[in-house]
This record gives C-alpha cells, structure tokens and sequence, in this order.
C-alpha cells in the first residue's frame, strides 16, 4: 500500500466527522420538530427556500457526507468483500477506491441539486 | 504427572489436527487438581498421540510460546486452569486464528514478526546513547506512554483475536503497533519520526477499528488499542504540521 494514502484518508475521515456531528445534531433535531406538519417537499421548500443559511448549512452537509461517506464505504469493500485476501488484492482495493469516488461523487451531485433548488 | 487424579474423573478434549484443512480429534484425559490446559495437552502427546504438534516453553506464563485458542478464545495455555474454561468436562483446544497453520496447534508466527519488523518496531539507537547513561525521567508522559505498553512479550494473541487482522491481511496488527507506539515515546530512540511514519504508513495505525478486542484479551494487561490511539493522534498533527 502507498504510504500516505491511508493516513491522509483518516484525517479527511477525522475531519469531516468533526463537521458531521453538530450538522447531524441539528438536522435531525429539526426534523424531528418540523414533521408534526407533514412531510413533503412543498413544505420543506416553503420552510427553506431562499435562506441563505439553510443553503450554507446543507451545503457544508453534503460536502462532508460525501467525504466522509466515500471513505467509509471504501473501507467496508476492502475488508468485506471476499477478494480481500486472494491475489486480486491490489486491483480490488483500486476498484473499491473507485466504487467509493463514485459513491461520494454521487452524493455531491445529488445533493448540491437539492441544496440548488433552496436559493 | 504423578500427582493423584481428582476426583473428577475424565476430561474430554477436543484438538485441532492437521494443517488448515484439519479436523478436532476427542481424547481423554485423566482430571488432575490445578490442571492447566498446557497440561492436558501434554498428556494427550506423552500418553496418548505422541505426534501432536504443540509448543510450550516456560510453562508459567513468562515466555508466551503456548498460546493457542481455548474454546473459542485465544490463551495462554500454560495460565488457563482446565476448572475455568471446561464446559460440562470439555475443552476445544485449537491453533491460534490468523496465522497459517504449520500443524496441529503449531503456528507459523512469521508473518506477526515481519508486521513487526514493517511497522519499525525496533529500538533505533541514538549517538547520545554511546556517550553515558540516559538520564529518562520516570514521570515524564513520554516514559509513562512508553511504560505503559512495554511489558508485551510477543505471544500473538492480539493479532489472533483482531478481526482488522482477518479482514485485512495488510494490516500491521496491535503487537507490532503497540511496540512502535512504546519506541515512538523512548527518548533515548534516535529515529522516534521514522517510527511514526512506519507505524501511519498503508494498513498500520489508521486501519484499526478500535474493536478492543487486543485489550479485552492480552492476558499481560496491556491495551494495545490506546496504543494504536496515541500513534494515530500522533499521526494526525504531524501530517497537519506537515511531517514528511
């Protein structure tokens, strides 16, 4: 394995944790308050929808849920799946890389499109 | 062996024969008061099966030679009283997990000790060194990290136990870990940086889990899972502070 892959990986990891925890606390806090009305996507839009923090705030979401996602997920598929310990090893710890990149991309588009539709 | 049988009769043991493809085979084994399970399967290869593969050496749980899986756990056997671990007079004794079976319950630790050996787990001396007796505060935290830690004896059973190590053939395991972590703390090492680097490098430090499952189980008392914490914090500031 490269050296300083898996250490700079942790630190992302760390990190993005960090900004995870209180983004989490709040969101499901908030949506623990605001489902006693229904939930819709009518009625989160009307609730969020041109503010500026919102936007900020699942903006910053996203970015770190698909850090923080992606390298998770890579860990998984190298430890899980069956090929860990055969002599595909090494190309099989690349495709987990790129099957967790897709992953963590995905999320970034799929969310910046819903944190789009706010402003 | 001479000492009277107990009256407890008979134990049944159930051993690990056989290379990976193996299979438990049944003896019996006369009880005996403090029986150990090092006991028990001494008797099965002085009395019953003579080509039983096992190893021992001190037999009072200095050296760490007889460490196999006892039920499911991985032990010292030489420190496992039969009464503790029997259930209804049976006892599985196998080979400890993680490490290739050579046969029976013998191991080969080769691929523990060359973790060991990439994870820089080894004293560096420094030029002071050579010039006078170092002069090392007991109660400096360096020494007390250190301290903590020290005490491993290399028996395997962390690495037999973590199931980082089953998943992740790569990864350097909590022996070698906890080792570097004690060198990466000993002032008088010369390359404490280098031990770092080697402990953070691919599958070391930042692979593990923090199952805790080394700790739960190393029969010295040590926790090597706070170890491995202490490397990755370590790690973590000094990649931030830009350490090559």
């Amino acid at each position: 394995m490269n050296g300083r892959l898996e250490l700079w990986l942790f630190v992302a990891q760390r990190i993005s944790a960090a900004v995870l925890a209180p983004l989490v606390l709040v969101h499901i806090a908030t949506m623990i308050y605001v489902v006693q009305g229904g939930l819709s996507a009518a009625e989160i839009l009307s609730r969020t929808q041109g503010s500026l923090w919102w936007a900020g705030f699942y903006g910053l979401f996203v970015a770190a849920a698909a850090v923080h996602g992606a390298i998770g997920l890579r860990t998984i598929i190298r430890e899980m799946a069956p090929w860990t310990g055969g002599s595909l090893r090494l190309a099989a710890g690349v495709a987990a890389g790129v099957a967790a990149g897709v992953f963590g991309l995905s999320i970034l588009v799929l969310g910046f499109r819903a944190v789009g539709a706010l402003t | 062996m001479d000492a009277a049988p107990s009256p407890e009769g008979e134990l049944t043991v159930e051993i690990w024969r056989g290379g990976a493809d193996g299979r438990f085979r049944t003896y019996r084994v006369p009880r005996r008061r403090n029986q150990t399970v090092l006991d028990a399967v001494t008797y099965v290869q002085r009395h019953i099966d003579p080509s039983l593969a096992y190893r021992f050496a001190c037999r009072v749980g200095v050296c760490g030679s007889c460490a196999m899986t006892v039920n499911g756990a991985p032990r010292w056997t030489c420190r496992t009283r039969v009464e503790r671990v029997a259930r209804r007079g049976r006892v599985r004794v196998a080979p400890l997990r993680n490490l290739p079976i050579i046969r029976d319950l013998a191991v080969d630790m080769t691929p523990f000790f060359d973790k060991w050996a990439r994870a820089k787990g080894h004293f560096v001396p420094s030029a002071a060194g050579t010039q006078g007796f170092a002069e090392v505060a007991p109660d400096s935290p360096e020494r007390r990290a250190a301290d903590a830690g020290v005490e491993c004896i290399g028996c395997g059973i962390c690495y037999a136990v973590c199931d980082v190590v089953a998943w992740n053939p790569d990864y350097v395991g909590p022996a070698a870990l906890n080792r570097a972590w004690t060198l990466v703390n000993d002032v008088r090492d010369g390359d404490r940086a280098g031990h770092l680097a080697a402990a953070a490098a691919g599958a070391g430090c930042h692979a593990c889990h923090s199952h805790q499952s080394c700790a739960e189980y190393c029969p010295t008392g040590l926790n090597p899972t706070a170890s491995i914490a202490g490397l990755k914090r370590m790690a973590f500031v000094a990649a931030l502070k830009g350490a090559p």
